[in-house]
């Protein structure tokens, strides 16, 4: 964290830059030291911190409920099992209403996805300097500390359901897939391009809104908790009153936190379960 | 340079306009809904909010681009 009188542009900045590892056109592979470095390793810049924080992350959720099943008892449930106990029945039941193919795969696909963005977005509950300042002690100056608000991870993930999608509509319809993109709505071949078009354009949208949603919902979040940061430094009153938003807006973004990992999974387990449809 | 702070304020403000009517509109019927079957009233709640955050699903990310050209693009940083 540079020393001094930081402008609130610099500060706001500063918090926005992932840690980016790429190949520099001048430098080589190495780490970007400023935005404009980032900007300049074009297609080959991997952002470290989003990368390793999500698969921490997921490391985390499967160590948790391996040790919740494997120390499973059929005594009364306590502690950790129990809150596991809960969600599975909690997602089973949505994916059981909503889901209306047969698919042993989609409810632990809906468990892992709805645990893992939770807990992601989860990361936005920490206090906005803590792990930057942290973590610039140990030299690492660029840092974000939640995956979600980084649209490569959302567009990625949105991506894998997309490529679900695509892999059950084959499997499962077949032809049958090809002739729902172009007989419908209007049965008739002269209007297949007209269907193509509008049946491709809304096969597209679904991923795209997909992970854009969670990366609008967590990156607007986030920014508020930046810009509430930034009243601190100005004087007490503020300060004390930057507080109180802060806390408000933290509990507000817990109901937004879940939502939005709730409404990923569900939608997921919905676009499943029009693939696997089959008239 | 300043258009794009004006680009982002219209983002904005036409996302949140669309939003409010739909969350409107959804309470309302939401109201109307448990007023006349409350027994339902847990079950339209958890729809509710499921379409609550689908609403504003396109304004959030009007949001989220609106905030990127105010913070990254507009001081003309980033690609």
């Amino acid at each position: 964290m540079a020393g001094g009188n930081q402008t609130t542009t610099e500060y706001i900045q500063h918090h926005l830059q992932n840690l980016v590892f790429g190949n520099h056109p001048e430098h080589g592979w190495g780490f970007a030291h400023s935005a404009q470095d980032a900007a300049d390793m074009g297609f080959w810049a991997i952002h470290l911190d989003s990368l390793l924080w999500s698969a921490g992350l997921g490391v985390i959720f499967c160590w948790l409920f391996y040790r919740a099943a494997r120390k499973a008892s059929t005594e009364v449930p306590t502690g950790f099992q129990n809150f596991a106990e809960w969600i599975i029945e909690f997602i089973d039941s949505t994916v059981k209403d909503s889901f209306h193919g047969r698919n042993k795969m989609i409810a632990p696909l809906a468990l892992t996805i709805f645990v893992w963005v939770f807990l992601m977005n989860l990361m936005d509950l920490i206090p906005v300097d803590l792990v930057p300042w942290a973590f610039s002690l140990l030299g690492v100056h660029y840092q974000k500390i939640v995956p979600s608000t980084d649209p490569n991870v959302t567009l990625g993930m949105a991506l894998a359901v997309f490529i679900l999608m695509l892999y059950y509509s084959f499997k499962i319809k077949g032809v049958g897939f090809i002739k729902e993109l172009t007989l419908h709505p209007f049965n008739h071949w002269a209007f297949i391009p007209v269907n193509l078009f509008m049946e491709v354009v809304g096969l597209l949208a679904k991923p795209f809104s997909l992970g854009l949603r969670l990366f609008g919902n967590m990156y607007a979040g986030e920014m508020i908790f930046i810009l509430i940061a930034t009243m601190y430094s100005a004087g007490l009153i503020l300060g004390i009153f930057g507080g109180f938003l802060q806390m408000g807006w933290a509990i507000f973004h817990i109901l937004i936190i879940t939502l939005q990992a709730f409404i990923f999974m569900v939608l997921t387990v919905v676009y499943l379960s029009m693939a696997h449809e089959d008239h | 340079m300043e258009l794009v702070i004006i680009a982002a304020a219209i983002m904005l403000g036409l996302g949140a306009l669309g939003a409010a009517v739909g969350m409107g509109l959804l309470g309302g019927k939401l109201i109307e809904g448990t007023a006349r079957q409350p027994e339902l009233g847990p079950m339209l709640q958890g729809k509710m909010f499921l379409l609550a955050g689908l609403i504003d699903a396109i304004p959030i990310i009007g949001v989220g681009i609106a905030m990127y050209l105010i913070f990254v693009v507009a001081p003309g940083l980033g690609a």
